[in-house]
């Protein structure tokens, strides 16, 4: 259970040496019953004081990792049940599933489907993480070898190996184990000999039992041998049953405090339906409502763009907006006569006066200083877009180098800038736009017309 | 130790409103979807959007399939409603538009008139860009239509006296309020509203909408501390149904509208389209709409399974 200040500075050595950073040691004991501080920053504390402080100070639900190097992923570690309450921290990540079963045509298609899926989106990458392998032929040496072929053509892909066969389970984990896969499988039979493997290459072990108290026994099984890199899965194959399991295992973590539940889950969308939008709208509803590895069968543009899209809204932290990178964006087969705008970095702003230009047809420019990521009003009352930043922002990008126009168009909102820009930019006239960026294709439709 | 599924308590309850002669929304007293909790309610309501006028601006993967009817509403509602059993259509007057065609009040009423008179599913009434127009429209509208219990999309801040007063209290229809993404807003308009003598039963509301990708989490944080608010502090300002009009959104963001010659990567326009508008829908749902407004077949099919699933 969780102590509060005076308990944990009961703990602490009481010697008010600020080496930990804080005036006195009843200052530092507040902030750790906050969770604001780790324990390790007192020097001094016993070796007991700080397995019982960390054991008591750990969040309620555990932060996992898999893979390795440039592609290793945290999971879990959340807090909070909903974005607005604090914010959510670990995305889900996505998932295809191959099984040995699988013809190599299919296997091919799908190799080909998830290497074509890699774009950038707000300065992510969009890409599957996750290759599943799945063990239903038990014969070894074609698992392996499924596993070899998929991992050498899709180097971002951290395998996760599926089979409840030890055997087959160890020789998986032996050839790939540099990748940090997931090892899937510890059931009520084998989980000796899995979390054994899963320690020795110090692995994140997918733990499965059918439904959530066979679960519940288990997990606490694991947890006395002493493995706690865990990833839960209730058994249920349905839509419905994994609501059930996903938000009921996310609860009695985080709202009955009951650690044996805290730890991600896995969705295998995969398995609920055989058409991919059927497949998209299961995986949906588990970004929102809390998956940390969603499986589907398969990826193409069609689920990757909004499923991608919607999750890196979900996983935005409400204290800090998305932030568009400063620059000068073409839109449409702009050239050099082309009309410029401009606008603020805050990564909604810009998606939305992008979206109604290219709606316009009218090929343009949009030039994005630095506003300090707010919107447009906020920015300029925060002082942030004014004559300054803009002047900055077309020096910088050289856009009077890049393009003839002398004409920039500024929001509505912000008319009155008008004079404080044409100060700081001589040789510049500037075209007060509209006030609402829905109203934007008809204003660029006649500002097209007029100049022409 | 045995598990113990945790327990959460509601206090509030979503009000049950009807729509045209039996079409019920609301009604739960637990989080969307959340049967394990309680009564989940009535299931989400989907309904199809079809314009006034022949929708030119629609991309060409969409116009193809309604081609033959959407120069004709009362034509393409049957289309839709023969086809692909929608709950309800919503008849949107883009023809209002003051910037377009500039449609009278009195052509609109008869427009919806004669739609409301060929059809068998409940209307959702929608405007154009311009709410001084739309409440214009829908007061012509709502008289011609008097007592249908059909919904009005919608009354704004600038526009709710209007439309509230001619929809909600003369002649007898549903007032949707409308608010941009903001749970403050939302609940003072549901009180404004409620002001004008307007019984909160006879009312639902649109807290704003945007496509997946495109500011979504405010979307999604609005409906959950709408929905917080309405079942655990039991705030009866803001027990209302929600309807969002998923559709206005999701054809207008790049993802949708981008040709497979613009973006030659992507692949098939169409899917991509359907794709945006069944992620929204679902996203909106999973946060507690009540009903979906949506364009293409193939989205009306996959999230009438998806609820269907989650509800049965």
């Amino acid at each position: 259970m969780a102590l509060n200040g005076m308990q944990i500075y009961k703990l602490l050595p009481q010697k008010n040496c600020k080496e930990c950073g804080f005036p006195t040691c009843l200052a530092f004991a507040m902030k750790l019953a906050q969770g604001n501080v780790e324990a390790e920053k007192c020097p001094y504390m016993s070796d007991d004081a700080k397995a019982k402080l960390s054991e008591a100070t750990a969040p309620p639900m555990r932060t996992v990792k898999f893979g390795a190097g440039d592609f290793e992923y945290a999971l879990g570690g959340e807090t909070v049940l909903f974005r607005h309450e604090k914010t959510f921290v670990n995305r889900p990540r996505f998932a295809v599933m191959f099984s040995d079963a699988m013809s190599s045509d299919e296997v091919d298609r799908k190799i080909k489907n998830v290497n074509e899926v890699n774009y950038t989106r707000i300065s992510e990458e969009m890409h599957v993480e996750i290759a599943a392998f799945k063990c239903e032929r038990e014969d070894k040496d074609a698992f392996i070898s499924l596993i070899k072929k998929v991992t050498d053509s899709c180097p971002k892909l951290v395998p996760m190996i599926m089979t409840e066969n030890t055997e087959i389970a160890e020789e998986a984990v032996r050839q790939f184990g540099d990748k940090g896969p997931i090892l899937f499988g510890a059931n009520n039979q084998n989980y000796e000999a899995m979390v054994n493997l899963a320690k020795d290459h110090k692995l994140l072990l997918g733990v499965t039992a059918a439904g959530k108290e066979k679960l519940y026994e288990l997990v606490e099984k694991i947890q006395k041998a002493g493995y706690k890199e865990l990833l839960l899965d209730a058994g249920s194959r349905n839509l419905k049953g994994t609501f059930d399991d996903m938000i009921n295992i996310r609860r009695t973590a985080l709202l009955s405090g009951d650690r044996t539940f805290g730890y991600p889950t896995v969705a295998f969308v995969c398995d609920m339906a055989q058409d991919k939008m059927m497949q998209l709208a299961c995986a949906t509803l588990f970004v929102e409502k809390y998956a940390s590895i969603i499986v589907l069968s398969d990826i193409d543009y069609s689920i990757a763009l909004p499923l991608f899209a919607l999750r890196q809204n979900i996983f935005t932290d409400p204290q800090r907006p998305m932030r568009i990178e400063q620059g000068i964006y073409k839109i449409g087969a702009a050239d050099e006569e082309s009309p410029l705008l401009v606008t603020v970095d805050f990564a909604l702003t810009y998606f939305i006066v992008s979206g109604e230009v290219e709606r316009s047809k009218v090929p343009a420019w949009i030039l994005i200083p630095d506003a300090g990521g707010y919107s447009v009003l906020t920015a300029w009352a925060a002082g942030k877009f004014n004559g300054k930043s803009i002047a900055k922002a077309v020096k910088e990008f050289e856009v009077e180098n890049k393009l003839k126009t002398r004409e920039l168009i500024i929001p509505g909102k912000v008319a009155v800038l008008k004079a404080d820009i044409e100060d700081e930019l001589p040789g510049w006239k500037v075209v007060v736009g509209t006030e609402e960026a829905a109203t934007l294709t008809n204003f660029l439709r006649n500002y097209k017309q007029a100049a022409s | 130790m045995a598990y113990k599924m945790p327990v959460q308590k509601y206090s509030g309850k979503i009000n049950e409103v009807t729509i045209g002669n039996g079409l019920k929304l609301g009604g739960e007293s637990v989080l969307p979807f959340y049967s394990f909790d309680g009564d989940i309610g009535n299931k989400p309501a989907i309904g199809m959007e079809i314009w006034d006028i022949y929708p030119e601006s629609w991309p060409k993967c969409l116009q193809e399939i309604f081609k033959d009817v959407a120069d004709d509403p009362a034509k393409w509602a049957n289309f839709c409603i023969y086809n692909y059993s929608p709950d309800f259509i919503c008849l949107k007057f883009e023809g209002a538009s003051p910037d377009g065609l500039d449609r009278s009040p009195e052509e609109c009423a008869e427009i919806a008139k004669k739609v409301a008179e060929s059809v068998s599913v409940p209307l959702v009434i929608a405007g154009c860009q311009s709410n001084e127009k739309n409440a214009k429209v829908f007061t012509k509208v709502a008289e011609a239509l008097a007592d249908k219990n059909f919904v009005f999309l919608s009354a704004v801040e600038s526009n709710y006296k209007e439309v509230g007063a001619a929809v909600g209290m003369a002649y007898g229809n549903i007032v949707a309020a409308e608010s941009s993404v903001d749970l403050n807003l939302a609940k003072q308009l549901n009180i404004l509203i409620t002001q004008l003598g307007i019984k909160p039963d006879r009312m639902v509301m649109d807290p704003g909408c945007s496509a997946v990708g495109y500011g979504f989490e405010y979307v999604v944080t609005t409906m959950d501390r709408i929905r917080l608010a309405a079942l655990q502090q039991n705030d009866t300002t803001l027990q209302v149904p929600m309807i969002l009009p998923v559709s206005f959104e999701t054809w207008k963001v790049k993802e949708s509208v981008a040709t497979e010659d613009d973006a030659p990567e992507w692949g098939s326009q169409e899917e991509r389209a359907v794709g945006m508008e069944i992620s929204t829908a679902v996203g909106v749902l999973g946060a507690g709409a009540n009903a979906v407004i949506l364009r293409h077949p193939r989205s009306v099919e996959v999230v009438r399974n998806f609820i269907n699933q989650m509800t049965e």
